[in-house]
């Protein structure tokens, strides 16, 4: 079992928030890579915002299943998106608690191999009413090449609001 | 009214840069958000359609004779 976290690079989004966290030029040289990250959107419209994950600057062939619970309720399903959560949003029709994140881990075993890559999401929204989502997800990049960067945005065209961070981790097979 | 930007982190050099959208990433940001507004659209739809059949069943149900309680049941 992995055990050997090294913080690999970090980011906070400044004044303003940003569109995009993008980690470039990821070294080979550690077995698995988990991003944690604490987001928000700065969406207004609609429920809900996604966060989406490009690899290699890839947002296709992604596919998932997940399951999914609200706080009342339970489901599942599957898509074939690049979608690996939902965030918190600053307005719309939820109304989620002011300055509450998101909070996701993205687990990525053997991301520098030569297989197909896959992707364990756990991520859950903070919200001070009974409405919260928690997600699990399984999902798979169908491609080959080595990962060597990991782009994290909304699905919405939003951008991810201030104090938004995102932290890289390389782990080692001890 | 300034470009949106986005935070590159090089994982190498450990430099962080703020970078400005270019015109084909906006381009396609927006596009992005439009392709998901209209999945969302059809989910809700979808959603809706699904929610008055059930109703509409419960009711017919109901309409049988059946109980609030034996129409739960079925459902579990």
């Amino acid at each position: 079992m992995p055990n050997t976290f090294t913080l690999i690079a970090s980011s906070t989004a400044g004044a303003g928030g940003t569109a995009a966290f993008n980690f470039t030029s990821i070294p080979s040289t550690f077995t698995d890579l988990c991003i944690i990250t604490s987001l928000r959107s700065e969406r207004t419209t609609g429920g809900t915002d996604n966060l989406r994950l490009e690899i290699n600057s890839s947002s296709g062939n992604f596919s998932y299943i997940y399951l999914e619970g609200t706080g009342s309720a339970a489901t599942s399903g599957s898509d074939t998106t690049n979608i690996v959560g939902y965030l918190t949003q600053d307005g719309g029709t939820v109304g989620w608690t002011a300055n509450t994140f998101t909070s996701t881990s993205i687990y990525i075993p053997n991301y520098a191999g030569s297989n197909n890559k896959s992707i364990s999401v756990d991520t859950v929204t903070e919200n001070s009413a009974v409405l919260a989502y928690s997600y699990l997800f399984a999902s798979l990049w169908s491609q080959t090449a080595a990962i060597t960067s990991l782009t994290l945005k909304t699905g919405s065209g939003s951008d991810l609001t201030q104090y938004s961070t995102a932290y890289l981790y390389g782990i080692v097979k001890s | 009214m300034s470009r949106p930007t986005r935070i590159e982190v090089n994982c190498e050099t450990g430099v962080e840069t703020i970078i400005e959208l270019t015109d084909a990433e906006i381009a396609q940001r927006e596009a992005d958000a439009a392709a998901w507004a209209a999945k969302q659209a059809e989910e809700d739809v979808a959603k809706a359609v699904a929610e008055e059949a059930k109703a509409s069943a419960q009711a017919k149900l109901a309409a049988l004779g059946l109980t609030a309680d034996e129409i739960a049941a079925l459902s579990k």
